[in-house]
């Protein structure tokens, strides 16, 4: 198993795919990014432009930019404050045959069809839906339903990594926390969290890139100026056929995220992915 | 550990989130029985003839073959690939490993929409016109890493003496191959093609940029719920979607329990 040859014969094909079919395409959204769209017949024209660049820093986009961001973070943090209570339950105070119960319990969810459960959530908002007629009042299509939409979407991605986290915790870590003298809160803020910091990490991964790349949810359950940076790509490719603007948009959510892995590698989190 | 406070305050939150977790999946259960058409609350009756209808519609009929074509060739594809991968990667040490391991989770660390906004760029850059190939190859990308994560996960568990000793005892790469390492990462691969499927199956942000005019299933839903056509159909649909999603995630997480290596790339 350890020849050279064998290794390059293992790795070759899977690198060749995703060096050809994924960094290609990457490059190519690059590339497009500079090119721009004939006002008469909308090719694609072939020119280098940075217009495109020019048109995203316009205050209409910024601000879709700057709310795409805080719905992002405020997902993320009303992920974390569900799923770290719920997954210290899961590791540490449910019995042991539940415990298998509920980690199916969070992955059928989390496999469940994604539009299904925007699609879900659009029902149960409407008026006269699910929410109205038990509450009598409901959030209705907005800004709201967003955020509850998101985090109802990527809450699973959160628990699971936290809940791992958990669950590598020995036992004799808290007694001897408790046997130092530290009360539970000390324990709790000492030794608990800090466990379960690369989890959160890794969970915020995806909430946030979830986020920044989501149109489905806007679309579904959003009302009118609740666009976020992923409608504005999918409506410049499919409605205004305006690639070359949608592929410089789409570099901004790029751009975000890398450098949100590259803080997220540091607190540990690609080891939790 | 906890007081007793904090524990039944533990256990009422968990079923607080549990029920959060379940509840819209319950309701859109459901409606797929709504008697009428129209999508209040609570439904005034039990009907199974949206099954029928739905069943009997040609472009449910054409866009369920095309997902399911596209699941199982992405599925293949990704078994062959992330399999592939994570034997090369599991127990070798070189300069770059940890950037090309790095390179294999990319596609599901960035957004959906930049992986499908960049393989239409690249169609469209090469002239590829839009076909059943082009959502395969958008597929394959995400579900290489589910198959990979799975298989890597198993591969790391198995102490690399196995193979070794089989090597000490005369055995052929080949019947190493067949009875060795086939055994140990058997229903890993199992679980992670299952995933793979799952994946495919109900995917829709990147299908919309590689699928040009054709529907998959989860796009001929996008675009009913968008018209607010036919939803008797779009919640039948949506049972179906779920139901046929769960099920492998179930059985995959029957093989590979407490290896923790099935989540979508989550705790492996």
């Amino acid at each position: 198993m350890g020849s050279k040859k064998a290794l390059v014969g293992l790795l070759a094909p899977p690198l060749l795919w995703l060096v050809v079919a994924y960094l290609g395409a990457l490059a190519a959204i690059f590339a497009t990014a500079f090119f721009t769209t004939d006002p008469f017949t909308n090719e694609v024209v072939r020119t280098f432009t940075t217009e495109n660049f020019q048109a995203l820093l316009s205050p209409t986009y910024l601000r879709i930019i700057g709310r795409t961001l805080f719905i992002a973070v405020m997902v993320t943090v009303l992920c974390i404050v569900i799923a770290v209570p719920f997954a210290y339950f899961m590791a540490r105070v449910a019995p042991r045959r539940l415990r298998h119960v509920l980690v199916a319990a969070v992955l059928v969810p989390l496999w469940a069809s994604y539009l299904v459960k925007a699609y879900a959530w659009r029902t149960m908002v409407q008026p006269g839906g699910v929410l109205d007629s038990t509450f009598g009042t409901t959030p209705g299509y907005g800004f709201t339903a967003v955020v509850l939409t998101l985090t109802y979407l990527w809450l699973p991605y959160m628990i699971l990594p936290v809940y791992a986290g958990f669950e590598r915790l020995p036992e004799s870590h808290l007694e001897a926390s408790a046997d130092l003298g530290a009360h539970g809160p000390t324990t709790l803020r000492r030794v608990i969290l800090p466990l379960a910091v690369p989890g959160l990490a890794a969970g915020s991964i995806f909430t946030f890139s979830l986020t920044l790349g989501d149109y489905i949810a806007p679309s579904l359950v959003g009302g009118p100026g609740s666009s976020l940076i992923g409608t504005v790509v999918f409506e410049n490719l499919g409605l205004a056929n305006n690639a070359p603007f949608a592929a410089a948009f789409a570099t901004v959510p790029l751009a975000i995220m890398a450098v949100y892995l590259v803080i997220m590698k540091r607190l540990g989190a690609f080891e939790s992915l | 550990m906890e007081t007793r406070a904090t524990r039944i305050g533990l256990w009422a939150w968990g079923a607080l989130v549990v029920a959060f977790l379940w509840i819209p999946l319950g309701i859109m259960a459901l409606y797929a029985f709504n008697s009428s058409n129209i999508q209040s609350w609570p439904i005034p009756g039990f009907t199974t003839k949206w099954f029928h209808q739905a069943w009997n519609d040609e472009e449910v009929r054409t866009a369920l073959w095309l997902s399911l074509r596209a699941g199982l060739l992405a599925t293949a594809v990704a078994l062959v690939l992330g399999s592939l991968a994570a034997f090369g990667l599991a127990r070798s040490r070189f300069f770059g490993r940890d950037s090309i391991s790095f390179l294999f989770v990319l596609p599901i660390a960035l957004p959906g929409i930049i992986t499908g906004l960049a393989l239409n760029s690249f169609f469209v850059i090469w002239g590829v016109s839009f076909s059943l190939w082009t959502i395969v190859i958008g597929h394959a990308t995400f579900c290489v890493v589910v198959v990979y994560n799975n298989v890597l996960a198993r591969l790391r568990r198995t102490s690399g003496s196995f193979f070794e000793a089989s090597a000490d005892l005369g055995a052929t790469g080949f019947q190493t191959f067949r009875y060795v390492t086939l055994p140990t990462v058997g229903t890993a691969l199992v679980a992670g093609g299952l995933l793979a499927f799952a994946l495919s199956w109900d995917e829709i942000v990147v299908t919309y940029f590689t699928a040009g005019a054709q529907n998959t299933l989860p796009l001929l839903l996008f675009g009913f719920i968008r018209q607010g056509q036919n939803l008797p159909i779009v919640n039948v649909i949506a049972l179906v979607v779920i139901v046929v999603s769960a099920i492998p995630v179930w059985i995959a997480q029957r093989l590979t329990s407490g290896s923790g290596g099935s989540g979508r790339g989550v705790g492996g």
